[in-house]
């Protein structure tokens, strides 16, 4: 059984059918990546398993326990966390109190020694712990919400673009922080424009076109597959 | 002399100008000139007609910051004179054609006091002279040394303003040294011109002295003490205040009289109204305009369980303090009604969702279908007073203390919820709602409490309000009632408990205290609500986190950007 099973769920946002029938699954230790264009669903898919949006039909299990009906902050208490596109760090709360926020569904005494391993993971928010995070740089942002996601010591996170709007030098960083935590024991759904580099750290991954899967394979095949070297990769 | 640009001063005074046309055709001017401040010699008339053109001169010789004294000189005089230009014209034009049938405001009696009572060619020259003459001395002003700057200006400004605040003044004054003394310092309401001069000088002198000593002060510890030491000199700082603040509150009312009395408890009462708004507003940033029906609620359900007519369900079963914990639970259970059908709505719609639901209350009350229980237009009469262990809260000194009790618990529910695990939920939620629930928060029972607890306040403020008035009327809870919780709010600081009291101070005490501003008293809102939006945005005493929204480009801290590594 894998942790997650997402059973062809159909998500809609008023008459809009943005979601057509989607079925994935993540094994415990995975990295996997969901790649597509602009407007595929990808980030509704996210918002989908994490309890944002309800699936109109459809079911999502987590360890083989219904979670379709559930919300988002109860999800939080069973592992899983997300970054979200975007960003989305509390403007304006400092670099430590967006940590200390992530750190919310907890009450273990560990929170201390998680936010040294934050720091240590992200040296640069170390530096910059009294900062108002609204007015962090977009990548240092992003670092802040991969960082504060973690403080909930989730079992399955899930990242939406985690390099977007990042220069070259700070994507490959994030890789290869997403390989780092997916070593301490996280299991990852990656949700990727930059489909090169997801194909690159993950294991398996799932092409999203319009609303609905058209190619799952490993992360190898799927790079040399045809299609996806032309529609993803630029290569012709 | 430096350069003199001329543009700027004919900018900025027929801006001073036109702020005293203002002032004197809505009729400002003319009512507030009954009001002696200094002798007859200075009336509040006289501030309001001057205080254009002398802001017109201050900030033009501001502009002119390399000009020597004889230069910044002529500027204030010609700004000044400059900005006696509409109001002349305006006498003019008024002595040629009758414009009191448009303008109502625009009569002989204003041209009097423009004038000086001297009529036309006479009396306008003295008031271009005497506009110049203001402008002169204001630019003057910014001429003096920085150490005097600092004790004229704050001297200058508590001569006026307690003078303006006369009545509570001398009720103080009275108090103290007794009414004779009192007596020989007044005419009437105003200060004898030789005693505002003596105290005048007076007050130069001891800020002066003030300054000094600071100054003298700082030298002497310029070696850093210990960090201990510090902490311990704070802490007795604070405990003498805290102690000075606590002494003060309990024995208010008996220095301050029956009248001064009745204003704290106004102040009182929307302390309390303030501060629940501020959980709602402030914490949890949902922006409620409906707030006073929670108001309503507090004040009817008291009324219905306590009142002597036929209206009450059960005579003679409730007291005060019987009904007070019912009274919060309706407060509160309204609350949660109110919460649930706008859980999903955010910024604009849920304030006009709001703005409808404290109508609709109001309208309810108002009605004949619901009369027999809320007694309709009439209202509920005869709500009788507390009373505390057999003695009957009945004066306004007594029932301060009510409210006063009522302040001070809501102001410590305040600070232990914010501190609180719910005070993180709502900071969060405020912040942004999707990052929030993905934290773990969850957003119905954080938005609920909000509005509960809120609403719990509000009905406290509102059962001693009816207990207070012995009657009430569905119009005594209205929209401005909501309005001006949260102008007070906002004025005081987003967020901040000591902003509610000085908010609550500023715009429900002072208006109380100065009976000529009563019809004006929306317009001071509004002129205070935009400088205040314009100056200083997060508030008289803003909260922690909203300063850094709004100066976060100024305090960004932190080192430097280093070298991008992840
Ligand atoms: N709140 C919404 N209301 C209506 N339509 C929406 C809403 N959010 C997304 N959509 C639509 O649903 C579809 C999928 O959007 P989604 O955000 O999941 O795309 P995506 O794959 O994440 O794209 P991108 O790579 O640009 O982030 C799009 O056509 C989008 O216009
Ligand atoms: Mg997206």
């Amino acid at each position: 059984m894998a942790m997650l099973e997402v059973n062809d769920i159909h998500t809609y946002y008023g008459n809009i059918h943005a979601l057509k029938g989607i079925s994935l699954e993540v094994n415990e230790g995975e990295v996997v990546t969901l790649i597509g264009a602009n407007g595929a669903g990808k980030t509704t898919t996210l918002r989908t398993i994490s309890g944002l949006l309800a699936p109109r039909t459809g079911t999502i299990t987590l360890n083989g326990e219904d979670i379709s009906g559930k919300s988002a902050h109860e999800l939080v208490y069973m592992g899983v966390a997300m970054v979200p596109e975007g960003r989305g760090v509390f403007s304006k709360l400092t670099v430590l109190e967006n940590l200390e926020m992530g750190a919310y569904s907890r009450e273990d005494d560990g929170i201390r020694d998680d936010i040294d391993y934050a720091y240590e993971l992200f040296p640069r928010l170390k530096e910059r712990r009294k900062q108002v995070a609204g007015t962090l740089s977009g990548g240092e942002q992003q670092m802040l919400a991969t960082a504060r996601a973690l403080m909930a010591r989730p079992k399955l996170l899930l990242m939406d673009e985690p390099s977007m709007g990042l220069a070259p030098i700070l994507v490959e960083g994030i890789f290869e922080t997403i390989t780092n935590i997916n070593k301490e024991g996280t299991t990852i759904l990656l949700v990727e424009q930059n489909a090169l580099m997801a194909l690159s750290v993950a294991s398996r991954g799932y092409v999203l076109q319009t609303g609905e899967i058209v190619l799952s394979d490993t992360a190898k095949n799927l790079e040399k597959n045809p299609t996806v070297q032309k529609a993803y990769l630029g290569i012709d | 002399m430096g350069n003199i640009n001329w543009r700027t001063i004919l900018r900025l005074g027929l801006l001073g100008s036109v702020v005293a046309l203002y002032f004197s055709m809505i009729g400002m001017v003319e009512d507030f000139s009954n009001r002696n401040l200094i002798g007859d010699l200075l009336n509040l008339g006289h501030v309001l007609l001057y205080a254009g053109i002398a802001g017109g001169a201050l900030f033009a010789a501001r502009e002119h910051s390399e000009s020597n004294t004889v230069g910044r000189g002529l500027i204030g005089l010609a700004t000044g004179a400059l900005g006696a230009l509409l109001p002349s014209g305006l006498v003019l034009l008024s002595s040629a054609i009758n414009m009191r049938t448009v303008f109502v405001n625009v009569n002989p009696a204003l041209s009097n006091i423009i004038t000086f009572g001297r009529g036309v060619p006479t009396g306008l020259l003295l008031f271009v002279l005497a506009s110049a003459v203001v402008g002169l001395i204001t630019a003057l002003f910014t001429v003096l040394p920085e150490t005097w700057r600092g004790p004229v200006g704050k001297s200058f400004g508590i001569v006026i303003i307690s003078a303006v605040f006369s009545d509570l003044v001398r009720q103080v004054l009275t108090n103290i040294i007794g009414s004779g003394m009192v007596r020989s310092l007044y005419v009437g309401d105003a200060y004898r011109p030789l005693v505002a001069a003596v105290l005048f000088v007076g007050l130069i002198a001891l800020f002066f002295w003030l300054d000094r000593r600071a100054k003298q002060s700082n030298e002497t510890t310029a070696i850093p003490q210990t960090d201990a030491k510090a902490r311990q000199a704070k802490n007795r700082r604070n405990i003498a205040l805290f102690l000075g603040w606590g002494v003060f509150l309990l024995i208010a009312p008996w220095i301050l009289g029956s009248f001064l009395s009745q204003v704290l408890f106004e102040i009182g009462r929307f302390v309390l109204l303030g501060l629940g708004l501020n959980i709602v507003v402030g914490y949890a940033g949902l922006l409620d305009l409906g707030y006073v029906a929670f108001f309503a609620f507090g004040a009817y359900t008291m009324g219905i369980l306590t009142t002597t007519t036929a209206i009450n369900p059960a005579p003679g079963v409730f007291t005060f303090w019987t009904a007070l914990p019912i009274v919060v639970l309706v407060g509160v259970v309204f609350g949660l009604l109110l919460g649930f059908p706008v859980l999903r709505m955010r910024g604009d719609y849920l304030a006009i969702v709001t703005l409808g639901f404290g109508e609709i209350i109001r309208i309810l009350a108002l009605s004949d279908w619901l009369a027999p229980i809320m007694g309709g237009a009439q209202g509920i009469l005869k709500i009788p007073n507390p009373v505390f262990f057999g003695l009957e809260l009945n004066s306004p000194e007594l029932m301060y203390y009510l409210v006063l009790a009522g302040s001070l618990l809501a102001a410590f529910i305040s600070i232990r919820l914010r501190d609180s695990r719910l005070g993180r939920q709502w900071m969060a939620m405020r912040e942004d709602e999707d990052v929030a629930e993905a934290m773990g928060i969850n957003l119905v029972q954080t938005k609920l409490l909000a509005f509960a607890i809120g609403a719990g306040f509000s009905a406290l403020g509102g059962a001693i309000f009816a207990a207070r008035l012995s009657t009430i009327f569905p119009h005594s809870f209205n929209l401005l009632i909501s309005i001006n919780a949260l102008s007070l709010i906002i004025v005081g600081g987003l967020g901040s408990i000591p902003g509610v009291i000085v908010g609550a101070i500023a715009l429900v005490g002072l208006p109380e205290l100065l009976r000529e501003f009563q019809e004006y008293r929306l317009l001071m809102y509004g002129i205070l609500l935009i400088v205040m939006m314009l100056l200083r945005p997060e508030g008289f005493i803003p909260a922690e986190v909203f300063k850094r929204e709004l100066h976060s480009d100024e305090d960004t801290g932190g080192p430097p950007a280093v070298e991008a590594q992840v």
